[in-house]
């Protein structure tokens, strides 16, 4: 069984394992938690972990397992990590700390040492499916980055080559699953948050339909664009932890009451008579040779499953850039306005309340932070919200309608998740615009609100490559029956971090 | 309008109650700059006949049922706060005498 306490199998496998009892939730725990403490300061995965909190956990899912309460609950006694922007219960009812309970960050100064009193939905609804909460990941500053650089606690290291980044803002979350310290780990993805860590550490992302799963708890970045989704090691598993967040929560009012259909049951392994589309905007100028031909190497694998290759277009794609550093930067604007230093975190303690805001908001956001805020205030202004913001939103509405009209004709869009593989630490910190670049093929995607996985597709100089699946909306479905009949045939589920194996 | 001043700079920062520093201001005149002149890229698509999209679902009034509920706790609604005076949250000075 020490294969199996190696934690860099699937959750598919350890699931097993727990069922018939030859490894218990403990071990699986233990194993994860030996792996943070050997590797989580160097990669800088984790801001917060209990390991009493877990191992408690780990054992009252081992009693459960005990009395055969495993047959319906795929996640009972699998250790998982959640991103620090997803609050979690840490005050008790008299507003002491509660045992066992992890601050929440969002990866910022101005939130430090932050207990929230009520959990995340995610969190909520893990802790129901018997989960184990290993801890909160690193993250790019309320999730804006693609790098995980933006961090106020220190830039995350991707375990497949720890002098680059794991891609971000969901680096902890990608590096963890990566680098074997969790099973599966969420994250957010507002503009391709998910997808492309997933793409630069060789792990399977996915983003859901917006409205699919609750964003209650989910600090929020620019509220019409932001999902939570799953970092996993196979297609299988993202299913199984979609399935356990997936559905409507009536205290997220744009949680949408749609059916939640059984994700694994749909993972046929046929693709036979799809047609699937390849936006030729989608393979840009500037995008690194290796990853090209991973990508176009992934299409005629599907080609040989029997799935129909279509070549289509979405004109609009170079417009989504500019419209989605409108609209995010907008709304973050506005959403972090809530960060004044008078009801939680830091206060810069200033003698005037007006320079008691704008000096606890000066010294709390870091860099990228203060350049959205003022962005997005910026287009918001008297004078420029017709010019800038309500443009954006007209855009939207043509990428929105670009996509629905091919997706009425195709099953699903096959392209690639990032341009390029993972970066050098450092290499894009002081370009803005060059950093931006990383999200082109992710964020028209959320733009339209629509669902997208990345899944390994080989490597280009030695570093994890990324094919995008994108669908219909709430067709969640197809994506992952796709990703898994070419995960199946590729070869390249067994692809793991060296760390990992070491 | 792609180009910004600092004078533009420091109004969006008082309007976003944000402190920079003087370098910041001139880097954050640069960045924007250069952020902006991409965006520009929006001015040339025909939006003449097109609405705009604030979200991607329909979207209609979301009411829960009135049903009163327990309140979050005094404690725990202070628990988090830098300064407090319990049973209230304390601020700095919001008006001085003679302003």
């Amino acid at each position: 069984m020490s294969v199996q306490l190696v934690p860099d199998g699937t959750i598919s496998e350890a699931s097993e394992a727990l069922r018939d009892h030859s490894v218990s939730a403990r071990e699986l725990t233990d194993a994860c938690l030996a792996r943070i403490e050997r590797d989580g300061e160097r990669l800088n995965t984790f801001l917060a972990v209990d390991p009493e909190a877990a191992q408690h956990a780990a054992d009252e899912a081992d009693a459960a397992l005990a009395r055969g309460e495993g047959a319906d609950r795929p996640l009972l006694g699998v250790p998982y990590a959640l991103k620090d922007i997803f609050v979690t219960r840490a005050l008790d009812f008299d507003g002491s700390p509660l045992p066992g309970g992890l601050p929440t960050t969002a990866g910022s100064f101005i939130l430090e040492g932050y207990l929230s009193p009520f959990p995340s939905a995610a969190q909520a609804r893990l802790e129901e499916a018997g989960a184990i909460l290993l801890g909160k990941t690193n993250c790019d500053e309320f999730a804006m980055g693609s790098s995980n650089e933006n961090s106020a606690y220190g830039p995350v290291r991707n375990p497949w080559d720890e002098t680059t980044v794991p891609g971000g803002s969901s680096g902890g979350s990608s590096a963890a699953v990566a680098g074997g310290q969790a099973y599966f780990a969420l994250g957010t993805d507002t503009g391709g948050s998910i997808r492309q860590p997933a793409s630069l550490t060789g792990t399977v992302g996915m983003k859901p339909t917006y409205g699919r799963v609750s964003r209650w708890g989910m600090i929020a970045f620019a509220s019409s664009l932001d999902q939570c989704g799953p970092f996993t090691r196979s297609v299988r598993d993202s299913a199984l932890v979609l399935g356990a967040i997936a559905g409507h929560d009536p205290l997220d009012s744009t949680s949408v009451d749609v059916p939640v259909p059984d994700y694994v049951a749909a993972l046929t392994g046929d693709v036979k008579g799809l047609r699937l589309g390849v936006p030729r905007e989608y393979f840009v100028a500037g995008m690194e040779p290796g990853v090209e031909a991973a990508v176009r190497a992934a299409i005629e694998v599907l080609r040989d499953l029997g799935a129909e290759i279509v070549d289509v277009s979405l004109p609009s794609t170079d417009r989504g850039l500019a419209t989605y550093y409108i609209i995010a930067p907008a709304e973050a604007s506005a959403n972090l306005a809530r960060f004044d230093g008078v009801r939680y975190g830091v206060s810069a303690a200033a003698d005037e309340l007006w320079e008691n805001y704008t000096r606890t908001r000066g010294a709390g956001f870091g860099a990228e932070v203060k350049r959205r805020i003022m962005l997005g205030t910026y287009a918001l202004s008297a004078g420029y919200y017709d010019a800038y913001y309500v443009k954006a939103q007209q855009v939207r509405t043509l990428i929105k309608a670009e996509f629905d009209e091919v997706l009425s004709s195709v099953d699903a869009l096959l392209a690639p998740t990032s341009p390029n593989v993972a970066f050098k630490l450092g290499a894009k910190v002081d370009d803005p615009l060059a950093m931006y670049l990383n999200d082109a093929c992710t964020l028209p995607v959320n733009i339209a609100g629509l669902p997208g996985i990345s899944v390994p597709c080989g490597l280009s100089d030695g570093l994890p490559v990324g094919l995008q699946v994108i669908g219909r909306a709430f067709d969640e479905t197809t994506i992952l029956r796709i990703a898994d009949a070419y995960e199946r045939a590729a070869g390249f589920a067994e692809l793991r971090a060296p760390t990992a194996h070491a | 309008m792609a180009s910004i001043d600092r004078a533009d700079v420091e109004h969006v920062a008082h309007l976003a109650r944000l402190h920079l520093d003087d370098d910041e201001v001139d880097r954050m005149q640069a960045q924007l700059s250069n952020i902006l002149e991409a965006v520009e890229t929006l001015r040339d698509v025909d939006t003449s006949s097109v609405g705009p999209t604030a979200s991607v679902i329909e979207l209609e009034n979301v009411m829960r049922d009135d049903v009163a509920t327990a309140p979050m706790p005094r404690a725990v609604t202070l628990a988090n706060a830098p300064l407090r005076d319990d049973p209230y949250l304390r601020v700095p000075t919001v008006l001085e005498e003679g302003r």
